[in-house]
């Protein structure tokens, strides 16, 4: 069973390897979208298997668990997997029409597939330490797509970017240290019972250490202020899949570590994450509201749509759980989407700048529609993916008599509302201040396609996940009923214990 | 041999924490090796500590014969300056390129990306 579980490993390295042999021909990026074809194809494969068995796991190198590492997939892991091989695809073909020949000389497409590869091990890792090399695979290349091209703003976010993410990287290394220390094994499974003879106080240290180095990684309040100083200054592509996929490895880990393994103090742990939650929210919105870019307006709003998922993790009832999993798939793929879109509307309008661009729905109206569908999304409009995954966060709230938090959430979906008819009346509506009329037949019908095929393809999954709700909840659902009773996951890795 | 370890750790971070929040990048750089070597020798002392036993098997036998020294952390702790080592070897370059596109290494200067008159 277990080349299943390598294969979504197995085909980015291999892509990323055949891309870098090609890079200085245009074949390269070919390879690039042949590769994300298939590991969306492997990771389907994946999908069904998990859907049909449950948990799967597998142990590289023979080694038994919990000496070995262990790769597993549980239905969090596997939907993660999917939605990342969705975004790998779009933005692959998007990359045909973005990224310029000299990024492609200097790698981009291998860069790329290792971003990738590194994302997907993070999902299916058992192992912590596997986990931490994961994020440095995911890390390294990030730096490295980040300020490829080395525009001088992109050595500026870059510098914050780098700084902020290695101290976050040492945090963690700190926390597996001690929990070794404390415990003996680095298995996640097995570190689940494992905790239970160890010091709970020392433990809820420990803990701490975790929730402030993933939090780094996930962008919340107050540690998210390497995102909004880098995320506009890369290529548009670089930046789609960053905002689509970085912070979420981060969401999904603390999802993970604090349903698995750190669940001995939730009256401690999860107060922390429900302020951390409420703070990112508004804090997150009101530095968009500020903004007058549009990639710095949905920066500031990547950090805000993570407080929500956060959110769902420390109110921990299974009806908050099932919205933080709908939420971590619905955003990507929204995320992801609205920052292609802005990539169309500087290429066609000439910059990303509110106050310098406009006139896109009179001569654009096709990417009009395609924009208001992820900004709706976004900002919770029914019947659109977002209101869905709000509605279950804000009823879970509802439920444990969580006003504030319920409120908290509602207020910010209007805020974000305001920032998105923001961009909608300036870029969109208002005349081009210079003038020119931002036609899509301006583009080569070449890259017309690349863009578009792309864009639309994520907007229709936005649409179908909220005119066709049921299934996606329902999976949720289950996915949610195994974080927060393990035994499926403890058992798939380690045995069945008598 | 824990206390002493324990203290090197700690003389390690403060001065790592000193020279990061000093408003010069390349102390920051510096800092930043010195706390990941904090983060390794926590690790390797996590893996408890013995004096001069290395884990080797003697020829015939199935296992090591009494206490030996723990070979996974070591292992972890090589995997970590591993990666280190990449990690930093990327950042100094970033830091040279900073300072050629830039000319400056001080974070407050530094202001390109986010310009302080960015609202309208």
């Amino acid at each position: 069973m277990s080349w299943v579980l390598a294969l979504p490993l197995v085909i980015p390295f291999l892509t990323a390897v055949l891309a870098f042999l090609t890079r200085q021909s245009p074949l390269g990026r070919w390879i690039s979208v042949v590769g994300s074809a298939v590991l969306l194809a492997a990771s389907i494969v994946l999908m069904n298997v998990v859907l049909r068995d449950g948990v799967i796991a597998g142990q590289m190198g023979g080694w038994s668990a919990p000496f070995g590492i262990t790769l597993v997939a549980d239905l969090l892991s596997a939907v993660m997997v999917v939605i990342t091989a969705i975004v790998a695809l779009a933005v692959s073909i998007y990359a045909i029409a973005d990224v310029d020949e000299g990024m492609e000389r200097l790698g981009y497409h291998a860069l790329f597939n290792m971003l990738i590869a590194g994302v997907v091990g993070a999902f299916i890792t058992g192992d912590l330490f596997n986990l931490y090399v994961w994020f440095e695979v995911m890390l390294i290349a990030s730096f490295g797509l980040l300020v490829l091209g080395g525009r001088p703003e992109q050595i500026d976010g870059g510098v914050k970017y780098v700084a902020l993410n290695l101290v976050s990287t040492i945090m963690f290394l700190t926390g597996i240290g001690l929990l070794y220390g404390m415990t003996g094994t680095l298995n996640m499974a097995d570190l689940a019972s494992a905790v239970d003879n160890a010091d709970q106080r020392i433990l809820t240290l420990v803990a701490v250490l975790f929730m402030i180095a993933f939090g780094v990684k996930a962008a919340v309040f107050p540690l998210f202020f390497w995102l909004p100083a880098s995320y506009h200054t890369p290529a548009f592509a670089v930046s789609a899949v960053f905002a689509g996929l970085l912070t979420k490895v981060g969401v999904y880990a603390l999802l993970r570590i604090f349903t698995l393994i750190f669940d001995h103090d939730t009256a401690f742990t999860h107060t922390i994450l429900l302020w951390v939650a409420g703070l990112t929210m508004v804090v997150g919105v009101l530095g968009a509201a500020a903004q007058s870019d549009m990639r710095k307006i949905l920066s500031f709003h990547i950090v805000s749509q993570i407080g929500y998922m956060i959110m769902g993790l420390a109110l921990l009832t299974p009806l908050a759980i099932v919205g933080a999993v709908f939420y971590l798939v619905h955003h990507i793929v929204v995320k992801a989407n609205l920052f292609l879109i802005a990539g169309v509307a500087q290429r066609i309008a000439g910059g990303t700048k509110l106050s310098r661009i406009g006139g896109l729905y009179k001569s654009a109206p096709l990417l009009a529609v395609l924009f208001v569908v992820p900004a709706f999304s976004l900002a919770g409009f029914p019947p659109l993916s977002g209101f869905w995954a709000k509605f279950l966060l804000v009823k879970a709230a509802l439920d444990v008599q969580g006003w504030i938090i319920a409120g908290i959430a509602l207020v910010v979906g209007l805020l974000t509302i305001y920032s998105m008819t923001k961009i909608w009346a300036q870029a969109f509506w208002e005349p081009h201040p210079d003038g020119i009329e931002p036609k899509l037949s301006n583009l080569s019908s070449r890259n017309r396609a690349a863009m578009l095929v792309p864009i639309s393809g994520l907007a229709a999954l936005t649409v179908i996940i909220g005119v066709m709700p049921e299934p996606f909840v329902r999976f949720a659902e289950a996915s949610a009923a195994q974080l927060l009773d393990p035994t499926p996951y403890i058992e798939a890795v380690l045995g069945v214990q008598p | 041999m824990e206390v002493l370890f324990a203290i090197t750790i700690g003389v390690l971070v403060a001065a790592s924490v000193y020279l990061m929040l000093s408003n010069h990048l390349l102390r920051f750089i510096f800092g930043l090796v010195l706390i990941s070597n904090a983060a390794n020798l926590t690790i390797f002392v996590a893996g408890r500590l013995t004096d001069g036993a290395p884990p080797l098997i003697p020829e015939g036998a199935d296992a090591p014969l009494g206490d030996v020294a723990n070979a996974l952390p070591q292992a972890l702790v090589l995997t970590a300056i591993v990666i280190g080592f990449g990690l930093f070897a990327f950042a100094i370059v970033l830091v040279f390129r900073a300072w050629t596109t830039l000319n400056s290494l001080t974070p407050d200067d530094m202001r390109l990306a986010e310009p302080e008159e960015a609202q309208k």
